[in-house]
């Protein structure tokens, strides 16, 4: 019985999502909900012999669907031939093509890219040496220095990185007769400021657990201070660091809030674009930049697996 | 016999707790030296300024003639046998083997046959491809003791190397390091708290307690002249009882034992009648026999047996003498299938040698 709660819990949630693309789709709602309730009432009711973990099932089933539906809704919509992202009309791959003829997409597409792979690599370099410091020589200092950017509200470091890049910066540089405006520059440093203290974090949780003598052994057998760190601790640590660098490369490839108020007027990237856009409506070209996003992070995750099983696996 | 290592008035404080207390030796080249004693009585800390991860507050510390201050522990031709045997997780046993002839850069046909006959020294060639986790703890202690001689060094440290292994594991690996050191000629500083260990390995010992060496010598003098109470209690196991001189002449002491009276025992420097301190001596020494067999034996005294301990080569009687104090000796059970020659409450006699045992001041 409990497996069979389980198939009506999965049809509910199927149905659910067709109702997305049909008509009657108030209808269709309704009798999912109304599955959906059956579904645990039958499970409740089954034997716990039959399956024991029935309500660890069942919750994992809707937040895997609640998860994942939505970004299966973006991807399907991206597909669909209708300017209105309402009901399914037919197959095509149209707004891909218009997407890749959007001079601005394109433009902001190159920026994100562009600020999300200096930002992260400079900060995978700097957390990670902030990451070995705080757990080599456990300084008072540095992890508020390094954590307080992650913790702190964006809209915070938003705002304090735009007055200090407006007005103190850019007078005391000026003194040096340096002239600079907001954009591609101010958003990668601003990036970078944020993205430290997670590969910081994860570097030296990487470190903790770590047999301190494995160091000392190196150099007790011949090895300079750089040639332990290249041959033994940047390789027990590198899982750690391919971590960050592809968490630091998410969060900046998606910021928007420190992006907002750091890009200045005339720069743009992809989620500034995308909130531009979806501010007159929910074209099917979102969808389509949306997939692409979706899919070059997929690809990055399945490149961190290979390069570094153990960030997979969590170990 | 020249010195290769000498450590002079080496001390090394934290905050205002010495865990090294102005320690003195030297170790001859070639030699198998021992630092024994308990936890925490900084054993570790003197290995450590030896092989340069740390630095003494005071005193030098030579390696051939020439001081170590300064140098870093890449530059000292010195390597440690680490207690958790620190092998890179990363690398397979043939890449930990060849790690420090990869630091001393030696060409890659050299450091292929020289970890290939390692490797096969420590029986472990077939293992070459596989990676620590895979290992027992034999297997990587072995690996450690591999890549630690490898690169022939002038000094081997090795602390508590053998302390994570199970008994029989360990008392074979106590055989092999003894040929090891034997055949390759290599000083080894071995650190260990385990007496037995010390005794069946070393050419000398140095009994270390709270940062202070207490004495140094070869096992059989440590053990059989322990200088002090806490080196005859620390070594093996000894019977203590409180004595005063009564009388002290070169050919031996006269001790009054409260309860027992006079005992004779040998000369001990600096005891003066007058002197109070313990006499110790080890049960082996003691001899126990029945009340009526003739024992030709200056000190004999009665007793009754409290207790014993069968261990299957010997067993252990507790007596407790009729003056109140209490003795334990030692009977090897030379007739088969018998664990005891004596019953818990058996009237018995004790007795020794009057040159066993050694009076102790303090
Ligand atoms: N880095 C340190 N800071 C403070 N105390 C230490 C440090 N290292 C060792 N000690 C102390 O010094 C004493 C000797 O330690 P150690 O040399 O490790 O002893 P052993 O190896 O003989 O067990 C211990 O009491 C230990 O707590
Ligand atoms: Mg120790």
């Amino acid at each position: 019985m409990r497996r069979a709660a389980l198939a009506i819990e999965a049809l509910a949630i199927g149905l659910l999502f067709w109702s997305f693309f049909s008509d009657a789709r108030y209808a269709l709602a309704g009798a999912a909900l109304a599955a959906l309730g059956a579904a645990a009432a039958l499970g409740a009711f089954g034997q716990r012999r039959e399956l024991p973990h029935f309500w660890l099932w069942f919750a994992s089933i809707l937040v895997y669907a609640f998860l994942y539906l939505p970004l299966a809704i973006v991807v399907i919509f991206s597909f669909n031939d209708s300017k209105l992202a309402a009901e399914w009309v037919g197959f095509t791959t149209s707004w891909y093509a218009k997407l890749l003829a959007d001079v601005d997409m394109l433009a902001a597409a190159r920026n994100s890219v562009l600020i999300a792979l200096t930002a992260s690599a400079v900060a995978t370099v700097l957390g990670t040496m902030a990451g070995i410091a705080m757990h080599r020589y456990k300084p008072r200092l540095l992890p508020f220095m390094v954590l307080t950017p992650v913790a702190m509200p964006e809209i915070l470091l938003g705002v304090s990185l735009l007055i200090f890049f407006l007005n103190t910066a850019r007078p005391a540089l000026a003194l040096f007769g340096i002239e600079f405006d907001l954009g591609v520059l101010t958003v990668i440093i601003a990036h970078i400021t944020f993205c430290i203290g997670f590969v910081a974090i994860i570097v030296r949780a990487r470190l903790a657990g770590m047999d301190e003598s494995i160091f000392e052994a190196a150099r007790d057998l011949g090895a300079t201070p750089w040639e332990t760190f290249r041959r033994v601790t940047l390789p027990l640590i590198m899982p750690g660091v391919i971590a960050g660098a592809l968490m630091a490369f998410t969060l900046s490839i998606d910021d928007f809030v420190i992006t907002f108020f750091t890009s200045g007027v005339g720069t743009k990237t992809l989620p500034l674009e995308i909130y531009t856009m979806i501010k007159v409506a929910v074209t099917p070209e979102v969808n389509a930049v949306s997939t692409l996003l979706m899919l070059l992070t997929l690809g990055m995750i399945v490149v961190a697996g290979r390069v570094a099983p153990d960030v997979l696996r969590g170990k | 016999m020249t010195a290769i290592l000498e450590i002079r008035n080496v001390t090394r404080r934290f905050g205002d707790f010495a865990a090294v207390n102005d320690v003195s030796l030297s170790v001859a080249s070639g030699e198998f030296f021992t630092l024994l004693g308990p936890s925490g009585c900084g054993k570790t800390t003197l290995l450590r300024m030896i092989a340069g991860f740390d630095d003494p507050d005071a005193g030098e510390i030579l390696l051939g003639g020439k001081d170590l201050t300064g140098t870093a522990p890449e530059r000292r031709p010195i390597h440690t046998v680490f207690q958790s045997y620190a092998l890179f997780p990363h690398m397979t046993v043939a890449q930990n083997v060849a790690f420090p002839l990869k630091m001393a850069k030696r060409p890659a046909e050299e450091i292929d046959r020289r970890v290939r006959e390692a490797l096969e020294l420590v029986h472990l060639a077939e293992k070459r491809t596989s990676f620590p986790h895979e290992l027992s703890g034999g297997q990587k202690q072995r690996v450690a003791l591999a890549r630690g001689l490898i690169n022939r060094p002038r000094l081997l440290l090795l602390d508590e190397p053998l302390g994570a292994l199970d008994a029989k594991l360990r008392e074979e690996m106590q055989i092999e390091l003894i040929a090891m050191q034997r055949e390759l000629g290599i000083t080894f500083v071995f650190v260990t708290h385990s007496q037995p260990e010390a005794l069946a390995l070393s050419h000398r010992i140095a009994v270390m307690n709270a940062g202070r060496i207490e004495q140094m010598d070869e096992p059989s003098k440590i053990y059989g002249f322990p200088r002090n109470r806490f080196v005859a209690d620390f070594i093996g196991h000894c019977n203590m009882l409180e004595a005063r001189v009564a009388d002290a002449t070169p050919q031996g002491l006269r001790l009054e034992v409260p309860g027992l009276g006079a005992v004779a025992a040998p000369p001990a420097d600096g005891a003066r009648a007058g002197a109070s301190g313990v006499l110790a001596i080890r049960p082996e020494q003691v001899r126990i026999a029945a009340p009526d067999a003739a024992l030709d034996l200056q000190n004999r005294f009665g007793g009754k047996v409290r207790d014993f301990l069968y261990v299957g080569d010997v067993t252990t009687y507790v007596v407790d003498l009729e003056s109140g104090a209490r003795v334990e000796a030692l009977l090897a059970n030379s007739a088969p299938g018998r664990a005891k020659f004596f019953e818990v409450g058996d009237a018995v006699q004790v007795a020794w040698r009057h040159d066993a045992g050694a009076f102790l001041h303090g």
